[in-house]
């Protein structure tokens, strides 16, 4: 579980993360939800210490990791797998140098426990093929899954993943977000989504948190969402024409 | 006060990248591989410009010499000790920074804008440690080398040159090149060299590691490690002349 507390965040003056307050639970694939410039982004960076905040405090299983100097953050870092928006695989490195990666600095594997269990983590997000192939080389879907296959590959407890689905075809969408929402259960891992893609939200968001104008607007279950009172959340999740369609077709039938 | 922040920053980024290796064979292999990239890579120009320079070095002082007064040995000593106090330490080491230098600051800041370097920082790595500090220990190890064989490449292109044109006799040439010579030239160059090659790599991975935006931005940090670890060099070239030859 991940708390976050009482969280302010500003840039040269301008607020962008005001009083967050949240919780993520463990064994589900919460979501954080807005539109773009919303602080999705800070939000997630602040929570794994690459930002750090004005004032409150981020706590993983009790402990508070925004006090931490950064050698006593390291240990939580070991902890953590994260995959960035474009990926932010190793291009000096082949796929199967990749996942091994974190394996080689921070285990006492050897060389062969370590391909072993890159083998397991690539077979696990079904890329068994691409192991002697640089990132440049293979297409932004694979690069997701790679990027996926090594930030499991040292048994995160906590799994942060940012816009997983962007730059993707819509199939390959529902296949990461699967992937993600089936290692989450898995692994029993807290993770932390962030998107604004409304399938994402649909498929796999266990627990969605709106995030607008840098403050929590609403929280609650995939199954809620499409029944707020939120006016803005209501505006973000019927934005598109299919949406709305999509609503008073519902609402027609009863729902 | 700009360049109080950016001393202030560069100084706090060395701290980090001088502090304890999270895994040493890991460190150890990235320095083999930055010996190979950073030092043998840079052989081929290193060659070709330490031949041509010390041709022309050696022309140019017999055009200088031409004196019925100064014997024609004396090209040879005035080309020796140009190419062992000046060329080959600091020549040499400017146009490494044009080389060396640019490769350090795109490598790294093409890391930095595509996020590799916060993916680093999440698995608890310091990234400063093991993106920089295998560059500087592999170029302070191997530049020494390459500048003992652009002395030797120069003062053989000195002889060819020299001997082809006329300007020189061989006999006369090698005569020069032994005459008087003080073994602490060649440490006083290897001295600066150890210097700039700490200056080329930290200066170039600095304004790498700090790139913000994109490929343009990357494009400027590259230009500014080259412009500005070359103004270091030359500052430092006064300094260290003026301590080790004063």
């Amino acid at each position: 579980m991940i708390e976050v507390k009482n969280i302010y965040k500003s840039f040269n003056g301008k607020s962008v993360l005001k009083d967050i307050n949240v919780t993520f639970e463990k064994g589900k694939t919460n979501l954080i939800i807005g539109e773009s410039g919303s602080g999705k982004t800070v939000l997630l960076k602040t929570m794994v210490g690459l930002f750090h905040p004005d004032s409150g405090s981020v706590i993983y299983e009790g402990r508070n990791f925004s006090n931490m100097k950064f050698e006593e953050r390291k240990e939580i870092r070991k902890e953590i797998g994260m995959l960035f928006q474009g990926g932010a695989l190793f291009d000096s490195l082949t796929v199967e140098e990749n996942v091994m990666f974190p394996l080689g600095m921070f285990t006492n594997m050897t060389l062969a426990e370590q391909k072993d269990r890159a083998d397991f983590c690539l077979e696990r997000v079904n890329l068994q093929t691409a192991h002697k192939l640089f990132p440049a080389e293979i297409s932004g879907g694979m690069k997701k899954r790679v990027a996926i296959a090594r930030a499991i590959a040292a048994s995160p407890k906590y799994l942060f993943c940012d816009e997983p689905n962007s730059g993707l075809d819509p199939k390959t969408s529902i296949l990461i977000d699967n992937l993600i929402y089936e290692l989450t259960e898995e692994l029993n891992i807290t993770t932390v989504v962030i998107t604004h893609d409304m399938n994402s939200v649909m498929e796999i968001g266990d627990n969605i948190s709106f995030l607008y104008k840098g403050e929590i607007n609403w929280q609650g279950h995939r199954e809620e969402i499409m029944r707020t009172d939120s006016v803005e959340l209501n505006n973000f999740v019927y934005a598109s024409e299919f949406m709305k369609k999509l609503k008073q077709s519902l609402s027609h039938h009863g729902y | 006060m700009n360049w109080f922040f950016h001393i202030g920053r560069y100084y706090i980024m060395m701290v980090r990248v001088f502090s304890k290796p999270e895994k040493w064979s890991i460190y150890r292999n990235q320095f083999v591989k930055e010996i190979d990239n950073l030092g043998i890579g840079s052989l081929g120009i290193v060659l070709i410009i330490s031949v041509f320079m010390g041709a022309v070095i050696t022309i140019q002082s017999a055009f200088g010499f031409e004196s019925p007064w100064i014997p024609l040995y004396a090209v040879g000593v005035a080309s020796r000790d140009s190419i062992i106090l000046e060329f080959s330490p600091t020549i040499v080491s400017l146009i490494l920074a044009g080389k060396v230098g640019s490769n350090i600051a795109s490598e790294i800041g093409t890391m930095k804008v595509t996020e590799q370097i916060d993916a680093l920082e999440i698995m608890g790595i310091n990234s400063k440690a093991y993106l920089i500090l295998p560059k500087i220990v592999a170029a302070v190890f191997i530049n020494p080398f390459l500048i003992v064989i652009s002395m030797f490449l120069s003062l053989l292109g000195g002889l060819i040159g020299g001997t082809m044109t006329g300007a020189v006799t061989s006999y006369q040439f090698i005569y020069g090149i032994q005459y008087d010579f003080r073994p602490y030239n060649v440490t006083y160059a290897l001295i600066k060299t150890l210097f700039f090659a700490f200056i080329i790599t930290s200066v170039s991975a600095y304004h790498g590691y700090y790139t913000q935006g994109g490929a343009l931005e990357v494009g400027k940090s590259s230009t500014n490690a080259v412009v500005y670890s070359s103004i270091v060099i030359l500052l430092f070239n006064f300094i260290l002349t003026q301590i080790l030859l004063s």
